[in-house]
């Protein structure tokens, strides 16, 4: 809960005079406290720096060191001050978050130190205000980064394979680190040379050869040679095929790595010669057939694998790629209207090489970008003007902007991923603000199990509860009164929709219908009972199958010491209850608990509601006998 | 055509940023607003408060708000994180009402401090007065059954939706018909102060618990 809310704490409880007459139960006595109730002003030492502050001031946040009792462990009895042995300048921005309740970064300290001191003090980071917090991102990030990359430099392939890994996780880091083994390495420039290979026949087959006898004209070498260049691609394609399959059997993700850009380039490169294996030589489709010729120049992607800079480049693309689109979109517009303006302008001309407007978009690249091949003219004088305004705006439109648009790239790209940032950090706020609500809940209702509310006997149940501060035992009561106020008590979203689905499922017993009534409340009871139990085994996220009265038995009896966070808690509600209802317990318990997940994903419904109460049924009616004693001792 | 993309964005800046300016402007108007208390003593012969305590909430009341106002929104927003499963605006809205008591919009250091110390220090009476007042939500010096409704649903609002019992919708006004069953002697179907100090000093309950917050500072 926010510190601030600490301050208001009296004033809602004073607030509360408001639901006493309204009351239809009798309010519970509040929490005794036993501090004094004057504020006074503590001295606290750090290495020399002496601080001053209110006691309340610091109270404001009582889960972490300076709020909570651990600061006693520090205090001083001789000069009669808290000491702490930290760095003082960082002391400065802790005490500022006590007193503002905003947490702010200093941007000149170290950010590892700075997190080191909060993690000290029991801070945590996340409460950084919005003005500081990109700061500390950005830097974290960096930091983290920077860690990295040292820790990856260190381990990237030089640490030895566990002795037990498998031919798989061999091979698999072999293709990955070429450095790692001797035959890896020879693998790796082996394919290097052999897509260099490929790369080169493949131009070297168009360039033009001496005539064979007997011919005037010049041949292109691939058809002199075909034989020779047709071996040549079979063996480079029968490599990378066989590269190929070799890293899709080694690799961890079968499905990520055939997902991957990598393995898609590869995919590419070997697969024009397998289609052309089994497409048939005729006329119709050698058309199609040159094309795929075409993508065997992919082949030459392959070598970003060798490359670090070529997938460098490959990844700034796809960041800038919204913003180079944009740049099309605008020349296409530009290109659009001048073309029409010099076909419209150049339709009367005689001749004319504007013959559509579509034909025109060439002229107007060619003249924009300054090129100026000169294969088709304006004649007009209209066509003419155009044509300078064309080239003269074409300089403004590629050379001006080009600079402001690659600064707008930087700007925008960052202001998308502060945006992004923002987003997700939002995300994250509500999450937090959304998981505090449910603590300040959860700790109510784990307050409420464990029988912290019975009137009376203050003094025997502290054993029990976990230490609570003075803060939340003031929250508990208010809740508790309001409780008393409305007659209904509070649950949580679990337990909630368990009541709704036992309240509409209608339960068959072998009692008569007179009984019902009581059937009802004895339900909604026991389901209550197991709902704590079920409540408690949902946070410690145990799984149980359905097994036999001696498995569940089993399960139940090892889950207490083990699992449950409260354990004294559940000693306490066994000493209330009688040992011959833990069957029913167990069975409601252990069966309830197998389809809840835990306690803080609420959105989630119970999808095997339909058998809870089949199997219910049974249990129940077997220990209906000790429900009716159950019934009597918890109302 | 770069001139032109260039003139447009240049345009969108500026309308963009004008707003801005006022809303700066406006909000320098409104951070000027400050309220400063009477002073210590005064604040001592009106209130049953010591001094030390008088100074512990001022230093909260001043932390959490500068500028020495509480508005509506942040009354609400306060008073909702007490309450993290229900909705707490309304009843929020109604305790703002019955501590503004000169009905300007704001809660003064004065209007906290006094409210507190009817609560928290004041006679039984008092107390049974503030509660009437509370619930009279138009001030006339009558508690119809409408105005209770309105009380009651912003209570049990309060509560959420995740209770056990779950919240029947005639909840609240059961409720209500209990409490005018209780209170209301002449059965004309209000309460007037009168009516509801004496039957609230004949149940013990009330009375009883009427003792329980006197500790609370």
């Amino acid at each position: 809960m926010a510190a601030g809310v600490a301050t208001w704490m009296p004033f809602a409880r004073a607030a509360a005079v408001g639901w006493l007459p309204l009351a239809q139960k009798t309010m519970p006595k509040p929490p005794v406290d036993k501090k004094s109730r004057s504020d006074e002003i503590l001295f606290v030492n750090v290495s020399g720096l002496r601080f001053q502050t209110w006691k309340n001031t610091l109270d404001r946040y009582p889960d972490t060191l300076l709020g909570s009792s651990e600061k006693e462990f520090f205090y001083n009895e001789e000069t009669q001050e808290y000491f702490f042995d930290r760095d003082p300048e960082m002391f400065r921005h802790i005490l500022n978050f006590f007193r503002t309740g905003k947490l702010h970064y200093p941007r000149h300290e170290c950010i590892q130190a700075f997190e080191e001191e909060l993690a000290f003090y029991g801070i945590i980071p996340e409460i950084i205000g919005d003005c500081c917090m990109e700061e500390y991102r950005d830097r974290k990030k960096e930091n983290q980064e920077r860690l990295a990359e040292d820790t990856e430099a260190e381990n990237a392939g030089d640490a030895p394979l566990p002795p037990d890994a498998t031919l798989r996780e061999r091979l698999w880091r072999a293709f990955e680190n070429p450095h790692t083994s001797t035959m890896a390495l020879v693998f790796y420039y082996v394919t290097g040379f052999f897509i260099a290979v490929s790369v080169i026949a493949n131009v070297v087959e168009t360039v033009p050869c001496r005539p064979i006898k007997g011919s005037i004209k010049d041949l292109p070498c691939g058809e002199k040679f075909s034989v020779a260049f047709s071996c040549l691609d079979t063996a480079c394609v029968l490599i990378f095929s066989f590269e190929y399959l070799m890293r899709l059997y080694a690799a961890p993700s079968r499905c990520d790595f055939a997902r991957s850009v990598m393995s898609v380039i590869d995919v590419v490169a070997i697969l024009p010669f397998y289609i052309g294996l089994v497409m048939p030589e005729n006329e119709e489709v050698s058309g199609a057939f040159v094309t795929l010729r075409v993508f065997r120049v992919f082949r030459i992607f392959k070598f970003s694998r060798h490359s670090q800079g070529l997938r460098i480049l490959g990844c700034t693309l796809q960041a800038c790629a919204s913003e180079l689109g944009f740049l099309l979109f605008s020349l296409t517009m530009a290109v659009i209207i001048f073309a029409t303006v010099m076909f419209y302008a150049e339709k009367g001309t005689k001749g004319t090489t504007f013959s559509s407007i579509p034909a025109s978009f060439w002229y107007t690249i060619v003249t924009m970008t300054t090129l100026g091949y000169g294969d088709m003219v304006p004649d007009s004088i209209a066509g003419k003007i155009f044509g300078s305004i064309c080239s003269l705006s074409g300089v403004l439109v590629i050379a001006l902007p080009v600079p402001v648009i690659v600064s707008n790239f930087a700007r925008i790209y960052h202001q998308n991923q502060r945006a992004d940032k923002m987003r997700a950090q939002q995300k994250v706020r509500q999450a937090r603000i959304r998981m505090a609500k449910k603590g300040a809940t959860n700790a109510f209702l784990q307050h409420k199990e464990d029988g912290g509310l019975q009137d009376g006997d203050g003094d025997s149940t502290p054993f029990c509860v976990k230490n609570r501060s003075a803060f939340e035992h003031q929250h508990h009561h208010l809740l508790h009164c309001l409780e008393k106020t409305t007659n209904h008590e509070f649950t949580d979203e679990v337990t909630y929709s368990e009541v709704c689905v036992t309240d509409s499922v209608g339960f068959r017993t072998s009692r008569s219908t007179s009984l019902s009534s009581q059937q009802g409340a004895t339900t909604t009871c026991c389901s209550r009972r197991a709902k704590r139990r079920a409540f408690r085994l949902a946070n410690s996220t145990v799984s149980v199958s359905r097994g036999s009265v001696q498995e569940l038995d089993t399960l139940h009896v090892t889950k207490t010491p083990a699992g449950t966070q409260y354990p004294q808690s559940r000693s306490s509600l066994n000493a209330r209850t009688e040992d011959l209802k833990l069957n029913c317990d167990d069975y409601t318990a252990a069966i309830i608990s197998i389809p809840t997940p835990p306690a803080n994903t609420p959105d989630e419904s119970l999808p095997n509601s339909p058998a809870i109460p089949g199997i219910l049924r049974n249990s129940r009616s077997s220990t209906f006998n000790t429900q009716d004693t159950v019934k009597i001792s918890s109302l | 055509m770069g001139a032109v993309m260039a003139a447009l964005s240049l345009e969108a800046r500026r309308r963009l940023s004008r707003p801005n300016r006022e809303k700066v402007d406006s909000d320098l108007e409104l951070s000027i607003v400050r309220h400063q208390p009477e002073g210590l003593d005064q604040l001592q012969v009106q209130t049953k408060f010591t001094k030390k305590e008088l100074q512990s909430l001022y230093r909260g009341f001043k932390n959490e708000c500068p500028s020495g106002l509480v508005d509506e929104e942040t009354f609400k927003t306060i008073y909702s994180q007490f309450f993290p499963q229900g909705d707490a605006t309304t009843y929020a809205h109604f305790l703002f009402n019955a501590f503004d008591m000169d009905r300007n919009g704001s809660i003064r250091f004065e209007d906290f401090v006094i409210g507190l110390s009817v609560l928290l220090r004041g006679s039984v009476t008092e107390k049974l007065n503030w509660a009437f007042n509370l619930y009279d939500i138009n001030k006339d010096g009558y508690i119809t059954k409408e105005e209770m409704l309105a009380i009651m649903k912003s209570i049990y609002d309060m509560m959420g939706r995740y209770t056990y019992p779950s919240v029947r919708d005639e909840a609240p006004s059961e409720h209500v018909d209990k409490f005018f069953q209780k209170m209301d002697r002449n059965r004309d179907g209000v309460v007037t102060i009168e009516e509801f100090i004496e039957t609230c000093q004949k149940d013990e309950n009330i009375m009883n618990s009427m003792q329980l917050f006197e500790n609370v500072l």
